[in-house]
């Protein structure tokens, strides 16, 4: 199983990320915004946290345009996986790959801390290794996590169990408390939460790991 | 020749920094502020005959995020 690991200037979790598939097992290739095509036979791309292009214009926006990211939409658009975290996420939602947007936390703080997260949705294959409505710390970092859609989007997220993760105590303004949301099919997961910062014992959280190594699992029985 | 596209978030989605720079101008003593709304100006420098179609193309694609945000454009 081979995952791909994008690089933007201002990116600042892609190592972080590419620790966490690696230690699941999966083997790793770094690519560069301006690469114009993946690697041969990846599985899953990961976009990493941090500030592409210093968050210029928004979060995201910059990146979302770059070389590298109109072939991870050819990517997820021809069924491939796709992992957004932090800004990841927000590069997803500005790709429009996943629906909504990221606006500024309700509180205009940069939050950093570990915070509870509810699973909602364990049918994909992000989420399978955790048990519906259990409870899991992962650490934010943001800044712009504050989720938000129009109400018929929402409510179309919620019943097509779209809502991977919830927040506990909701930190920075969401609609609905929500932490993560996944494609219409289930292949693409955003979250602002950080799994990748949350699965060694040195940093103290393995709550995360599981995400990684159970997403290995079914990447092999693909 | 230039167009300046003003881009803000649209009616209904909240605008915290909007609010905190109302909650500062009640702070200086100013009356009868009742909101504060955040945009952003952009100005483009264009070459001659490019039409504000072009212009709305590059706010559907780039400059605006439309999911949050509205925006105008103004030709000069």
């Amino acid at each position: 199983m081979k995952a791909a690991v994008v690089t933007f200037p201002g990116s600042n979790c892609d190592r972080d990320l590419r620790m966490g598939f690696e230690q699941a097992g999966l083997q790793v290739e770094m690519v560069w915004h301006k690469d114009t095509a993946l690697p041969e036979g990846v599985d899953i791309v990961g976009i990493p946290g941090g500030f592409s292009f210093g968050d210029y214009l928004r979060c995201g926006a910059i990146a979302a345009n770059s070389p590298i990211c109109r072939e991870i939409v050819r990517h997820a658009e021809a069924g491939g996986y796709v992992l957004g975290i932090c800004n990841g996420f927000q590069v997803l939602t500005e790709t429009g790959l996943l629906p909504g947007a990221l606006l500024r936390n309700a509180n205009l703080k940069y939050i950093c801390r570990s915070v509870p997260l509810q699973v909602e949705e364990t049918q994909s294959v992000f989420t399978r290794g955790y048990k519906a409505g259990e409870e899991i710390v992962i650490p934010i970092a943001h800044h712009d996590g504050n989720y938000t859609a129009d109400a018929a989007t929402l409510d179309a997220l919620e019943d097509e169990g779209r809502v991977a993760f919830r927040y506990g105590a909701n930190p920075n303004g969401s609609d609905r408390d929500i932490a993560g949301v996944l494609s219409a099919n289930r292949r693409v997961l955003g979250m602002m939460p950080h799994p990748e910062r949350a699965c060694h014992a040195a940093q103290g959280n393995e709550d995360g790991a599981r995400l990684f190594a159970h997403l290995a699992d079914a990447l092999a029985e693909a | 020749m230039k167009a300046r596209v003003h881009v803000m978030l649209k009616d209904g989605v909240l605008d915290p920094q909007g609010e905190a720079v109302r909650h500062a101008l009640h702070g200086l003593g100013f009356e009868g502020v009742g909101g504060v709304r955040q945009g952003k100006v952009i100005e483009i420098e264009l070459a001659e005959g490019t039409t504000e179609a072009t212009v709305t193309e590059m706010c559907e694609k780039l400059l605006a995020n439309t999911v949050i945000e509205s925006y105008s454009v103004e030709m000069i």
